[in-house]
């Protein structure tokens, strides 16, 4: 079925956010799932299920210039 | 723009000569106080424009000393300030782009003990900061303490900014729920980062204090900027608060601040 990933118009053959995740090498823990603009809890991929035309972002943990954990 | 000295005049005329600034908005820049987490990549692009700008009083906190694998992108520190303390080569640079503002610093880590006594001083808060724990305890003391928060983050070749506004925009806790289990996400040196990738993202971080202190504009709040410099691309994520959030949702289960453990860097 067809759905939006980060924008990109994407054919995907999965059931729901766990199972796109494995299918793309997503650890569930590093990132953050907005499905149709709603932030998702962690313990929901598995039972949310996508459906077709569905907009999906993958938010990155990211962290930031300073070397050490010095702050 | 008769409270401006002639020398004041002179150095801040381009921000003066734009409409949506003139001296009115400029003056706003000097009297707003700034705290900048982190002197590192992040913080140094924020520091160098902000100082550069003329935001009064300049705060940082940092409690590293410069090591020769941050001069890639850490473009506060040079050679010379090898293993001095962080805040006091960038308050050396700071003062030396702009002697017409104010510099603090703190030589230590930002934790549950100091933070709140430490926001109380400022308008606004950036972060520049690597470690999640941190950044989790900034966006709660930023809430706790109702003042505006710019987050920067960088990884590799890809970086995000957003700003928050606390009880009315997006929160870092909205989207992200907890810092992520130790060891799983690489924040620390192993990593990598492009080293202008901290120049770019830094410099967006800095426009957004400069529009908070102007008053104009629109924020990047309720909306994540992302940018890959692979691609040279930015997207932007729209965001909605999240009503379960644990600290800015409808029932927040966070009251304390939290010193989540710091996660060892190896090397």
């Amino acid at each position: 079925m067809q759905v939006k990933i980060n924008g990109k118009q994407e054919d995907v053959n999965v059931k729901n956010i766990l199972e796109l995740l494995k299918a793309r090498n997503v650890e569930p823990e590093m990132v953050s799932v907005e499905l149709n603009s709603q932030i998702l809890d962690r313990k929901d991929y598995a039972a949310t299920s996508i459906k077709e035309g569905d907009t999906i972002e993958f938010l990155y943990f990211m962290g930031g210039g300073v070397a050490k954990e010095a702050v | 723009m008769s409270s401006f000295t002639e020398e004041q005049i002179r150095r801040y005329s381009r921000h003066i000569i734009l409409p949506e600034v003139g001296g009115k908005g400029q003056r706003k820049i000097l009297e707003t106080k700034v705290l900048i987490i982190g002197a590192g990549g992040l913080g140094s692009p924020i520091g160098l424009y902000l100082a550069a700008a003329g935001i009064g009083r300049i705060g940082i906190i940092d409690g590293d000393v410069v090591d020769l694998s941050n001069l890639q992108r850490q473009v506060f520190h040079h050679t010379s300030d090898l293993s001095r303390p962080k805040v006091e080569s960038a308050k050396a640079k700071m003062l030396a782009i702009n002697p017409d503002i104010e510099v603090a610093t703190y030589n230590e880590r930002l934790s549950s003990k100091n933070v709140m006594s430490i926001f109380s001083e400022y308008d606004i808060i950036v972060d520049g900061t690597d470690n999640f724990p941190t950044k989790f305890l900034i966006n709660d003391a930023a809430i706790f303490a109702n003042k505006p928060l710019v987050h920067g983050g960088i990884l590799r070749f890809d970086g995000q900014v957003m700003t928050i506004i606390p009880n009315q925009s997006t929160c870092y806790r909205c989207i992200f729920h907890n810092p992520p289990p130790t060891g799983l996400v690489p924040s620390c040196q192993e990593a990598g980062v492009l080293g202008v990738l901290a120049g770019v993202i830094g410099t967006i971080q800095a426009t957004e204090v400069l529009k908070l202190a102007v008053g104009k504009g629109r924020l990047l709040s309720n909306r994540l900027l992302t940018y890959n410099a692979l691609r040279s691309k930015f997207r932007e994520v729209k965001l909605h608060r999240n009503p379960k959030c644990a600290v800015c949702g409808e029932k927040p289960t966070i009251k304390e601040l939290i010193d989540y453990e710091q996660p060892v860097c190896a090397i």
